[in-house]
């Protein structure tokens, strides 16, 4: 079964244990997780990371494949390197678990989120908001006389700048779908 | 040949075809539509528990000494949630379990409908997995894939929630066919990985196997494979609670079971060895005490068919997934073909030096004329049933592990223990599954009196089905393993741990139709142990033990396995701070 197939990180021949396999340090991975599309499938990761601590930085999930039947989830998630390896050894247990994927030990790899926010201003903060957006390459996407909706996509550290520079300009509300992420290359 | 059928009878014909014999369960209004397909046949026969929980344990105990799934059935809501610990119980100790429950009907999920409960959600962290039918047409297919998926790979629990209007609607009924479930875990090992494990065990000077419940698990030839590879390397042997019988109690080469209430030569040689061959075992924190300190020298390979196990608590070096069946035969073949090399000499030192660690003689007690010691009671109960066809189970607490460490398991599959979950009312009930596969066996629950109450309700059904299963109560009027941690960790406050108002068990039997037998003197012992055995019938042995024992060896929690206490050691205060707050 392909989700059990987890070498990358398992085996001795990857780069994971190249690393100390019981250091601290906190790393941040992407993980892909291809599952069966059925009911309850999200609760079965969501209850693996809650019921044994583990940290979820964001998930975003849909379906991917309507024929086949399948969703990807992707998930990022800090950890030490030993609780990663964890993580995914025990979502490939789950048994609607197809694949689990570590984009940040197979990478290098793409990452983008999308986000939605809300700027509240007039006069000089909402030209500034206006001439930074189109900086970072921001769309409008509404608009009435002293508020804008701005769309952004990209890296989440792009979202994170973005939004520190909107927060003195009038930022009120943010709406992120959490990252997305594929490897690169074939 | 496909059918058209109803749900329920779909169920019954599913679990003909999967070769189910036996079935324990308890009827109620979300499973009526089942139990009146029950009714109509005679190839399945249904045990009718006194309570939920009893059923599942006993199809564990069912389960645990055939090698087959176990099968129960139960009603919605509180049918459902009275298997929760059953099931939990089955997934820590990785037993083939398959629960199907009545739901209420799917037009009524979400209304907080009578007897409703959310059985998948409740039962999702306690199953290895779980389906809500809400189509009759896919009840057959996964109920097929059910049996697959509780049995492949790490056997455990799964559970079919099963609403009543699928129950009673028709379709079409699909006979099992080849699995074609995306389901298959590994069961091959690597074999660059197993081929470093036979150099390693070339070369070793101080090597031990460490086997566990995953040995068992696999099937007897894997217990044939072990004890050929143990004895044809004359590696020393030692296994955790859950593994007892995969190796024999005779074998020249077994230490005895490990961990915390484990022997002094079997926690002396996990500590000093050099080369440690970890067989379907899981480094539990009862077997590794303080892990910074677990095994500090030791090269360590570990065979296990579940990735996750591999590197969770310790740090292993040659990690090797798979079954361990599979793995033992390339791992005799490999060794066979490079020339069935060991350190000969050196591994001759080793024994000597475990001979020396075995004199210390850890399971001394201090005999009495006139009291029986709990320790003497088991002693007289191996010598007695020794040769008899016998089974054990147990509940859980010190008579637990006096059993462990005194009675002695030749074979595997004979021995059926909560050891993952450790669930006090956990061996009678599953005492009854065990008698109910092998009718003709000596089925012996080795008890405590505050455990045995826990599922007491089961005297019911050993009565009705006529079951001979013999309830070996060490009665010591005390939670004697709750007790004892007081002495060690609460300055000896018992806080709650007495047993008031015990019944009188000898009419307790009696009331339920069975026999009782009360025995407090050592002289009588072997007499009453005798007049259980050969009474044809369940029997109630109330033996009233020695009420302030406690249970030695022990690691103290937070210690290392060189820091064992024996029986005569002081006991207060051995337990730091860091160690208290651990369980």
């Amino acid at each position: 079964m392909s989700a059990l197939h987890i070498k990358k990180g398992a085996s001795k021949h990857s780069a994971y244990n190249l690393r100390p396999t019981f250091s601290d340090v906190m790393e941040r991975h992407t993980l892909a997780v291809v599952v069966e599309n059925e009911p309850g499938v999200l609760a079965r990761v969501i209850g693996l990371f809650s019921g044994r601590g583990y940290n979820i930085e964001s998930l975003t999930v849909a379906e991917v494949d309507h024929t086949g039947h399948r969703s990807r989830i992707t998930i990022v998630t800090t950890g030490t390197p030993q609780v990663i390896e964890q993580i995914k050894a025990q979502l490939g247990r789950i048994v609607s678990v197809h694949e689990v994927h570590d984009l940040t030990v197979e990478g290098p790899s793409v990452e983008r989120e999308l986000a939605i926010l809300k700027v509240v201003g007039q006069g000089d903060k909402r030209v500034e908001a206006l001439r930074l957006a189109d900086i970072f390459r921001a769309n409008v996407v509404d608009s009435t006389l002293n508020s804008f909706i701005f769309e952004i996509t990209g890296a989440p550290e792009k979202i994170e700048a973005f939004s520190d520079l909107m927060r003195p300009l009038g930022l009120t509300e943010v709406a992120r779908t959490g990252v997305a992420a594929l490897l690169r290359g074939d | 040949m496909t059918r058209e059928m109803t749900g329920a009878k779909m169920v019954v014909q599913a679990l003909k075809d999967q070769g189910v014999d036996t079935v324990f369960g308890y009827p109620g209004g979300a499973v009526l539509p089942i139990y009146d397909e029950i009714f109509l046949q005679n190839d399945i026969r249904h045990i009718l528990v006194r309570h939920e929980q009893g059923a599942v344990h006993a199809a564990e105990g069912y389960a645990r000494s055939t090698g087959k799934p176990g099968v129960v059935l139960v009603t919605s809501g509180p049918g459902a949630t009275n298997a929760v610990t059953g099931l939990t119980d089955a997934l820590l100790d990785s037993i083939p379990i398959i629960v199907l429950t009545g739901q209420v009907p799917t037009f009524m999920i979400g209304s907080d409908a009578f007897q409703e409960a959310d059985t998948v959600g409740i039962t999702r962290p306690c199953t290895k997995h779980n389906w809500l039918v809400k189509d009759t047409d896919a009840l057959p297919g996964v109920i097929h894939e059910a049996f697959h998926v509780a049995t492949a790979g790490r056997p455990g629990p799964v559970l079919i929630d099963i609403p009543k209007d699928v129950q009673f609607a028709n379709g079409t009924y699909q006979p099992p066919k080849r699995s074609t479930s995306h389901y298959q875990p590994q069961v091959k090992g690597d074999l660059e990985e197993i081929t470093e494990l036979v150099a390693a065990m070339e070369t070793a000077k101080r090597p031990v196997f460490y086997t566990g419940g995953g040995v068992i698990n696999s099937g007897p030839a894997a217990s044939q494979l072990l004890r050929e590879l143990v004895d044809a390397t004359g590696f020393p042997i030692t296994s955790t609670l859950m593994g007892l019988g995969a190796y024999p109690a005779s074998g020249p080469n077994w230490l005895g079971m490990l961990g915390m209430h484990g022997l002094y030569e079997a926690n002396m040689a996990m500590h000093d060895c050099d080369l440690m061959i970890a067989i379907g075992s899981r480094f539990d924190d009862r077997i590794t005490g303080r892990t910074d300190a677990f095994s500090p020298k030791s090269k360590k390979a570990h065979i296990d068919i579940d990735p996750s196990s591999i590197n969770k608590i310790i740090r292993v070096d040659i990690p090797i997934v798979g079954d361990v069946g599979h793995v033992l035969e390339d791992i005799l073949k490999v060794w066979k073909a490079r020339g069935r090399k060991t350190n000969v000499e050196a591994v001759r030192g080793w024994q000597a030096q475990i001979e020396k660690w075995r004199k210390v003689n850890c399971l001394a007690y201090k005999p009495s004329e006139k009291t029986i010691k709990p320790q003497y009671a088991l002693q007289r109960l191996e010598a007695l049933t020794k040769d008899h066809d016998r089974y054990i189970t147990t509940e859980v607490g010190q008579h637990q592990m006096w059993a462990a460490q005194f009675l002695n398991f030749e074979d595997p599959n004979r021995w059926m223990t909560s050891g993952g979950l450790g669930t006090m009312g956990y061996g009678f009930p599953a005492s009854i599954g065990v008698q109910i596969a092998h009718p003709d066996a000596l089925v012996i629950n080795v008890a405590g009196e505050a455990s045995w109450l826990m599922n007491m309700q089961e005297l019911g059904t050993a009565a009705q089905f006529r079951l001979p299963v013999k309830q070996f109560i060490l009665n010591n009027e005390r939670l004697g393993m709750v007790r004892q941690w007081q002495e060690l960790l609460h300055g000896s406050r018992y806080s709650h741990s007495w047993s008031e108002a015990l019944p009188d068990f000898v009419k307790l039997a009696e009331a339920f139709g069975a026999k009782g037998i009360l025995c407090s003197d050592p002289a009588d012992l072997d007499d009453a142990i005798m007049e259980m055995i050969n009474h044809d019938g369940p029997v109630l042995f109330d033996c009233l033990v020695e009420k302030h024992e406690n249970c030695f060896p022990m690691i103290p929690s937070g210690k290392a396995h060189n820091e064992m206490l024996l029986g005569e050691a002081e006991t207060h205060g051995v337990i730091d701070a860091a160690g208290a707050t651990m369980v």
